[in-house]
């Protein structure tokens, strides 16, 4: 099994925020600390695109560069997770990586700025898997239970994938060759879905009958 | 002691204070600190497939076996691609 990844398809994700609030519902993470969020840009001007954003758990990953009192860890899956106990809410971490993922409570044992927090990808931390003191300090361990994480699992249009990077980038790689590639100014559900066989393209739907009740 | 004498240790102690200083910068080290990747120092975190399936584990998982877990997160990958379901 190759490292486990997320893709994010930004011609499918429609700003919904699901894979942000099935994040928050299934770790019970506080008030403040968002492991995901979605990013759009060109809001509200026709070609928008969101993308949903949270650890991408790097092959060299910064923070682990970076962390004075190396905290970090890779597990066998490539995922990049910390131990709670260890770490001081420093924030170098923070300042290193490129997303924004490293995020920090407003309380705790640091005052003002907690120890860090940050996307498992649902894999929990250095505790017993599935053990209330795992979940307390990382949230759910949805991969000790054979599950993908909550949010990629959750996403309504199936925009955000993840898991073993070579499966995700195969099934994104059938998704575009059925879009067809022709560029950027493609936008809209035909392009994210693929038009139907047939169908003369930006021909709409049959049209329901004058006067008819909707 | 003669006069000569004397100016002449004058200047060699002045020479070798003078090469003393001069030298001096030539034993500096870097400032420059290098990166060393440092070592993961906290506990360690067990297999994901190395646990006693709970309520809420998929079905078929066990302890011990990676097999099953594997083709758990494979299925489930596949899954998320929804042309498996309409092709």
């Amino acid at each position: 099994m190759a490292r486990m990844k997320f893709l994010c398809d930004a011609e499918r994700c429609i700003e919904c925020n699901g894979c942000v609030t099935a994040c928050k519902q299934e770790h019970e993470v506080p008030w403040g600390v968002n492991r995901r969020r979605v990013v759009t840009i060109n809001d509200g001007v026709p070609g928008e695109r969101s993308i949903s954003v949270a650890c991408m758990h790097c092959s060299d990953a910064p923070c682990m560069a970076v962390c004075p009192v190396d905290c970090f860890y890779r597990t066998e899956q490539g995922v990049v997770l910390h131990d709670k106990d260890l770490c001081i809410g420093c924030g170098y971490c923070f300042y290193a990586c490129p997303f924004g993922a490293p995020q920090f409570p407003q309380a705790g044992v640091f005052g003002l700025r907690g120890k860090m927090d940050k996307c498992t990808f649902c894999a929990g931390g250095p505790e017993k898997d599935g053990s209330p003191e795992e979940f307390v300090k990382y949230g759910r361990n949805r991969l000790s239970e054979g599950k993908l994480p909550a949010c990629a699992e959750m996403c309504s249009t199936k925009a955000l994938l993840g898991g073993d990077g070579d499966v995700i980038a195969d099934i994104y790689r059938h998704r575009v060759m059925k879009r067809g590639a022709k560029g950027a100014e493609v936008w809209g559900w035909g392009a994210a879905y693929g038009k139907p066989e047939g169908k003369p393209e930006g021909k709409p739907a049959a049209q329901p009958a004058a006067g008819a009740k909707s | 002691m003669s006069a000569r004498s004397v100016v002449l240790r004058v200047a060699a102690m002045a020479t070798l204070g003078a090469c003393a200083v001069v030298l001096g910068g030539c034993g500096e080290s870097s400032q420059v600190v290098r990166y060393q990747q440092g070592k993961y120092q906290g506990k360690t975190d067990g297999k994901p497939w190395d646990n006693e399936p709970s309520p809420f584990s998929a079905a078929g998982l066990s302890k011990g076996d990676r097999v099953a877990w594997e083709t758990q997160i494979k299925t489930r990958n596949q899954n998320q691609n929804e042309y498996q379901r309409t092709e």
